[in-house]
């Protein structure tokens, strides 16, 4: 029975919001089911739901998927955003796993202390404004197409906007020296999937706060 | 000019073993150049040879691929080992992330203080007897098959393998609870190409040594 994919996971980013960000701009509508206690977590574990006993879960075309990169990697294959053919996603999966990383830097502040917090944080923007960023913004300036890979739409193109949001959120004027991966976003932000994702009451979920991690360590017993 | 992929990185197993092993395992020969010094890693980076400035990278098929997860896809895909629909890439892809986050788990022993090391290394076969092998278990005693997905050899079966041997190099006993993963092993050990990379003078890599590691740091920082 095909219904709406289902995530389980709590409600914030974490390791499930590049899934949010790829079901959105495919156009596909989900559900999600957030965990919210101890007792829920122990409940989905004791399910045997969790391959590996651990989130994000998303129960999809009767799987029980888990596993962060098999997931996007499902999702971007059945909607036709992971390119043509072997080639394109050998460089969508290149551009993805860069984003990945530098999104995971992000991702890990909120959980560290308040000295690690800043060291850490002058290295994301370093490593945005030297390691990564530049290789998009010579991408597309190369090709000069609209999209990074094979002139489509793809999982990287999306994976590539979410996290430049990211680090603006670190630094609002990161983009300056990237005239085109400023058009870009401008382009990517306007697609009529992901500009509904954008607008305020969206499945899309605001930064870590401290009430948040206060949440998952409780749950997690850290 | 297509010519043998040419592998890029230390002469250890590092992030660039999965690669090695799957390579082998789809019969592929490949060369490998090993950096030596820092100098050879800057050279690499100053020749824009290195899309995020990193190793592991391989050349192949006119691409200079990074990212080790990107890589092993593309080998996966153009050697016919990663299943024949999305729905079995979907099993390949969670059992392979499952056994990613195990080597992680094993291969960051290393970098744990002297003092937590044994602790550590503790927690590490406990997970891999309770959370990760018992699910290759289920797997394999679900369908009766030898390998575990679509009754064909695939990328997920050698990195099993791979990590099996892994695991055991720390706990030589720790399969005794899985009768089918040890027939597993021994079944996928015998397969031609995996026979001949698990010989002696093949192009697989020892166990990292501590005294090795100065020589490693020295190379990436």
């Amino acid at each position: 029975m095909a219904g709406k994919p289902k995530l389980y996971y709590f409600d914030g980013r974490g390791k499930m919001e590049s899934i949010r960000w790829l079901l959105a701009a495919a156009g596909v509508e989900f559900e999600e089911k957030f965990l919210e206690t101890r007792e829920q977590y122990e409940k989905l574990l004791q399910s045997g739901s969790l391959l590996f006993q651990q989130v994000p879960l998303v129960e999809i075309d009767g799987m029980k998927m888990v596993q962060t990169r098999a997931i996007l990697n499902y999702i971007a294959g059945k909607y036709n955003l992971y390119g043509k053919d072997l080639k394109e996603r050998a460089w969508i999966d290149m551009y993805v796993e860069g984003t990945t990383d530098l999104m995971g830097m992000i991702m890990q502040l909120p959980l560290q202390s308040a000295e690690m917090r800043e060291k850490n944080l002058a290295l994301i923007i370093e490593r945005a404004k030297t390691r990564y960023f530049p290789v998009y913004e010579k991408a597309l300036k190369d090709h000069g197409h609209d999209y990074l890979v094979g002139n489509k739409f793809s999982w990287a193109d999306i994976q590539l906007l979410e996290a430049i949001l990211m680090v603006e959120e670190c630094k609002p004027d990161i983009l300056s020296a990237f005239p085109q991966l400023q058009a870009f976003k401008g382009r990517i932000s306007n697609i009529p999937t992901i500009k509904k994702f954008l607008q305020p009451g969206s499945q899309r979920k605001p930064p870590a706060d401290d009430k948040y991690i206060a949440n998952v360590r409780k749950i997690f017993n850290i | 000019m297509s010519g043998k992929p040419r592998l890029h990185y230390v002469n250890a197993r590092g992030r660039m073993e999965p690669i090695r092993w799957l390579l082998a395992a789809a019969g592929v020969e490949f060369e490998e150049a090993f950096l030596e010094t820092k100098d050879d890693l800057k050279k690499l980076q100053t020749n824009g040879d290195l899309l995020f400035q990193q190793v592991p990278m391989v050349e192949i098929d006119g691409m200079k691929m990074v990212q080790t997860r990107a890589i092993l896809s593309y080998i996966a895909g153009k050697y016919n080992l990663y299943g024949k629909d999305l729905k079995e890439r979907a099993l390949i892809d969670m059992y392979v992330e499952g056994l990613a986050d195990l080597n992680e788990l094993i291969t960051s022993n290393f970098f744990q203080p002297a003092d937590k090391k044994e602790e550590h290394l503790a927690t590490v076969m406990d997970k891999a007897t309770t959370r990760y092998f018992p699910v290759y278990e289920k797997v394999l005693k679900g369908h009766g098959q030898d390998f575990l997905v679509g009754n064909k050899l695939s990328r997920a079966d050698v990195q099993l393998l791979e990590i099996i041997l892994l695991v055991e190099e720390s706990k030589p006993d720790i399969l005794a609870k899985f009768p089918l993963l040890q027939s597993f092993k021994a079944k996928t050990s015998n397969i031609p190409n995996i026979k001949k990379f698990l010989q002696p003078g093949s192009q697989r890599k020892l166990p990292l040594q501590e005294k090795d590691i100065p020589r490693l740091m020295q190379i990436f920082h």
